[in-house]
């Protein structure tokens, strides 16, 4: 199966490349653009049972894949194929 | 007293810190690789700059899970004597033995450069040999050195007297433009709560011979130096009123 992490910038965290880019899109014409955060999106390809999954990739995002003082995480299990579930 | 430099796939400042601790301040040392959990009997462990495990993920996120940094984290918490400086400072806060974590500097760029830095508590193991209020002058080089904490981790550091030092100008001011990554309130170097784990982005080992661009990161070993000498460990906990 496959989980899809995706990590990013906590509210309040200084995000100076969202800012760069937000800024490049306003040069661009995309003056609708209000905002712009930039985070990390991570695929993990794991066996074992579906039910245990969640809680591991839980334990995965607190104890590695995100820094909970400056970053959020949410993440998706699915069943590695083009529909997460 | 017998200093321990850890060394990491990327590290590339041990070698500095270990001739400024040997040949600059006649100090015994020994290198640390990250793969061996024995820290040799060392008196005090420095965490050099580099890139360790190539900044993978986010800097410092994976030399915390080397087996050097469990010893190095069983030491700091039997009150040894543990300085990060650049990179060692990151990996230091995301092993948790200090408070915030270091992000992208607010230029977006690299910067290596001299800098300013003021005296924030002249009371600690790290910088006893300076005055409350004065003015380092110490390089920094780092893409990732933009101090963040939140508003209560702030706030508790601030109560007890761990921020360390301020980025200044020449009259000894914090100004948006003598802070230079946009670290809150212009932090260049915090301590744990019991005052025997320290990190700094400055780079103190760079500035230990005249030659090279000054001498006020020897005040800062000197005083480590000092303190060791005296026997003393730090208390296990931060007294009632903050003091460390």
């Amino acid at each position: 199966m496959m989980a899809k992490v995706y990590v990013t910038p906590k509210r309040g965290v200084l995000d100076p490349q969202g800012k760069a880019v937000a800024n490049a899109l306003h040069a661009l014409g995309f003056a609708e653009v209000d905002d712009v955060r930039i985070g990390k999106y991570v695929e993990i390809r794991l066996g074992g049972s579906l039910d245990d999954a969640s809680a591991r990739v839980r334990d995965m995002c607190e104890k590695l894949l995100a820094n909970q003082v400056i970053e959020d995480f949410r993440f998706e299990i699915g069943d590695g194929g083009a529909k997460p579930r | 007293m017998k200093w321990g430099v850890l060394v990491f796939p990327g590290s590339n400042d041990d070698q500095d810190a270990l001739w400024a601790l040997g040949e600059i301040l006649g100090q015994d040392t020994v290198p640390l690789w990250h793969k061996e959990a024995d820290l040799k009997g060392v008196d005090a462990v420095v965490v050099p700059g580099g890139f360790s495990y190539g900044d993978y993920l986010r800097c410092g996120a994976m030399a915390r899970f080397s087996p050097v940094m469990a010893s190095v984290g069983r030491f700091a918490s039997d009150g040894g004597i543990v300085l990060g400086i650049c990179n060692g400072f990151q990996i230091l806060c995301e092993a948790g033995l200090l408070p915030g974590a270091l992000v992208r500097n607010r230029s977006l760029t690299f910067v290596c450069q001299r800098v300013r830095v003021r005296v924030e508590n002249d009371a600690t193991a790290l910088t006893q040999g300076c005055r409350k209020g004065e003015i380092l002058e110490i390089p920094i080089k780092h893409g990732e050195g933009c101090y963040f904490a939140d508003h209560e981790t702030l706030r508790e550091i601030e109560s007890r007297s761990q921020v360390l030092f301020r980025y200044v100008d020449a009259t000894g001011q914090t100004t948006p433009e003598a802070n230079p990554n946009g670290a809150l309130d212009s932090i260049a170097g915090v301590m744990n709560a019991r005052g025997n784990v320290f990190g700094m982005m400055p780079h103190p080992e760079h500035a230990v011979d005249p030659a090279v661009g000054g001498c006020d990161g020897q005040k800062l070993f000197r005083s480590l130096i000092d303190f060791l000498e005296r026997g003393v460990r730090p208390p296990r906990l931060a007294t009632a009123d903050g003091r460390v």
